[in-house]
């Protein structure tokens, strides 16, 4: 799906300051070599297995399906991965691509938490360096991720600029990656930033929907007609579209955070309310002003609030082959309430919003149809800020 | 001869980065006529964004100062038509892709020809990317200049061969603001850069006190200096005009000695 200058469509690129240019030359000089490494393959396989429990439930959500009377709805269990979201099967893949080209400090970006969890634990594991940036609003949402990386052993910098949120965290880390290139890997979070990011962050989470395809197939003798999973730089949902891009009956379908919705400005739905523009290394949709001063988002889910969206993903969109949707911290937080009550699975908030939309989509379908939702994260994290939301104030 | 080039002639440059609008455009109109008239060659001015992510911390808030008073691309424009009345000197936008690209990059390029800016420096659009803005840049004359760092090593041929106005060489890894030491072996970058353009070459990033503006300018052509003079501004406010001028004479003076 990449083309050679690292586009989909026209978005993607490399709009990064020349100091880091000859660091993502080198990095898919690398990731190239590696991807076809069969040793390389075999670490990380092991690593997928045995460490972070791979793979993944596709498990079949029976009395939610009914409750809703509609399709028959699958999870795609990521929230059991180990550190509780499918973050690490990125960083496990670039924490050993790292390793093997010499570098020994990991620095990465964080929103929810979930991501520098997950570097903080893969430095952990293969011994090394690892600082994580983390807006200074998310690290008092998430103060509970904030210990645990602590705890791993990593240094987490409160990141003070601009709205203190996951976008300032990416633009502090890219900042200390211009700082420190020789020994450092900015182990970058999510589907975008400049090439080669995108497809290597693809990459290790394409294996979301291999999985859900054999599973699916085992246990339906066929295709699914709809994926859904949520969207905010949109990891786990190219995770979960990917190797179903060229099966064009089944539906790919993005659920971005609309925040207080989208006709007001408190919102993060990044496809619905934005527009092309050049930001942190690549072109894609950005929710922006006029003059493209990149607006200040808003989402109750700490991981979804982030102005951009991945470039693939825009193209995607642009080519009409995954459709993207709104769903507002209302609908996410009566999804995340919902699926706790009916089976017994707390998701991550982030994930509540595509439970939220297949809450709306199965009703609609018949019987025989099936749709499977990835649920990327658990929600342990958020369980006191959604308690908050409802008005009971409880300290962690 | 461009504007630009003559700005190098015979001489070493100085050259004042100012963030338009902070702490108001009135200001910086000020601030621009009096580093012009202790000395100034060239004059970068910024045109803020909300996320800069090539600027450390002291320029990172002059460009939030200055869009929290609601500065915006087109009011910059109006004030560039103002100085131009009087100010002769080559002068060049500096600010990101996003900037230009939103404001639609053929009506921004050839608003800057129409008003008379002489170039356009992009620090998140490297050689790779340059088709992006470059045509336009050549269909309106108005150099795209392009920026060679630390960490170019085996680019810095590629990218001078094909500069434009004049080289911006990143004196240090890392992001803007004043150093105390410069580490860089920026004579070899140089070498390199002179093998293979005779576009002159000015370093910035990190400078900020006059024997380190000398040191620069024995290596280059000639010097930039940003940080160091938004904090004069951040200090004094509306009355920045007078100690930024004063601080462009004493740096122009080291750098002619």
């Amino acid at each position: 799906m990449t083309n050679q200058n690292g586009r989909f469509g026209i978005h993607g690129g490399q709009y990064i300051p020349e100091t880091l240019m000859n660091a993502v030359i080198e990095l898919e000089k690398a990731y190239n070599h590696y991807k076809n490494d069969p040793e390389f393959n075999r670490e990380l396989t092991e690593l997928f297995n045995e460490y972070a429990g791979r793979p993944s439930r596709l498990y079949y959500a029976e009395k939610m399906s009914k409750d809703l009377g509609g399709a028959k709805i699958y999870l795609k269990r990521e929230d059991l991965n180990h550190t509780g979201a499918h973050k690490i099967n990125n960083v496990l893949g670039q924490a050993l691509l790292a390793k093997k080209m010499g570098k020994t400090r990991l620095i990465a970006e964080t929103g929810a938490g979930q991501h520098g969890v997950a570097t903080a634990t893969a430095a952990a594991l293969l011994g090394m360096e690892c600082v994580v940036f983390m807006g200074e609003e998310d690290t008092k949402r998430q103060a509970l991720n904030v210990y645990r990386m602590r705890l791993l052993g990593s240094e987490v910098v409160p990141v003070t600029s601009g709205t203190a949120t996951l976008k300032d965290a990416v633009s502090e880390a890219m900042r200390e990656w211009t700082t420190r290139i020789e020994d450092t890997h900015y182990c970058l979070g999510s589907v975008m930033g400049p090439h080669p990011f995108p497809t290597i962050v693809r990459d290790f989470q394409a294996v979301i929907s291999k999985e859900i395809k054999q599973q699916i197939l085992e246990k339906e003798q066929r295709l699914p007609d709809a994926v859904i999973a949520c969207v905010g730089g949109g990891s786990n949902a190219i995770g979960s579209f990917y190797h179903f891009i060229e099966d064009k009956q089944v539906r790919l379908i993005g659920c971005e955070a609309a925040g207080r919705g989208i006709d007001t400005f408190e919102t993060a739905a990044t496809v619905n309310t934005g527009r092309v523009g050049i930001f942190h290394g690549m072109k894609s949709y950005f929710c922006q002003d006029e003059y493209g001063q990149i607006a200040p988002v808003y989402s109750i889910s700490a991981g979804l609030d982030y102005p951009g969206v991945g470039p693939e993903h825009a193209y995607l969109h642009d080519m009409g082959r995954a459709s993207y949707v709104p769903v507002t911290d209302d609908e996410a937080v009566e999804a995340f309430e919902y699926l706790a009550k009916t089976e017994g699975i707390i998701p991550a908030i982030e994930s509540a919003h595509a439970v939220a939309y297949a809450m709306k989509y199965a009703p609609t379908l018949d019987k025989d149809k099936i749709i499977v939702v990835t649920i990327s994260g658990r929600g342990d994290k958020d369980c006191a800020a959604i308690a908050r939301y409802r008005g009971e104030d409880i300290h962690e | 001869m461009s504007r630009i080039s003559e700005a190098f002639q015979n001489k070493k440059a100085f050259i004042p980065f100012i963030t338009c609008g902070d702490p108001d455009l009135e200001t910086t109109k000020a601030v621009v006529r009096e580093a012009v008239k202790n000395g100034a060659d060239l004059i970068e001015l910024g045109i803020p964004f909300s996320d800069p992510t090539a600027e450390g911390p002291v320029i990172q808030g002059a460009n939030l100062r200055a869009l929290s008073t609601g500065v915006t691309t087109d009011k910059i424009f109006d004030l560039v038509r103002e100085l131009r009345l009087d100010v002769k000197i080559p002068m060049v936008f500096m600010t990101y892709a996003n900037v230009v690209f939103s404001y639609g990059a053929e009506r921004f390029i050839s608003t800057c020809k129409e008003i008379g800016m002489d170039g356009l420096i992009l620090p998140d659009l490297p050689f790779e990317e340059k088709e992006e803005f470059e045509p336009l840049c050549n269909q309106y004359g108005v150099d795209l200049i392009s920026l060679i760092a630390p960490t170019s090593e085996n680019r810095i041929a590629m990218i001078a061969k094909e500069a434009q106005g004049f080289i911006y060489l990143v004196s240090s890894l890392g992001v803007t603001g004043t150093r105390s030491e410069i580490t860089t072996d920026l004579a070899s970058i140089v070498r390199v850069i002179r093998e293979n353009t005779d576009v002159p070459c000015a370093i910035g990033f990190g400078i900020s006190k006059p024997e380190q503006a000398k040191k620069m300018s024995q290596i280059a052509d000639g010097v930039i200096v940003g940080s160091a003079i938004i904090k004069i501004i951040e200090q004094y406010g509306q009355e920045a005009p007078g100690p930024v001028g004063d601080y462009v004479k004493e740096m122009k003076e080291a750098i002619s000695l």
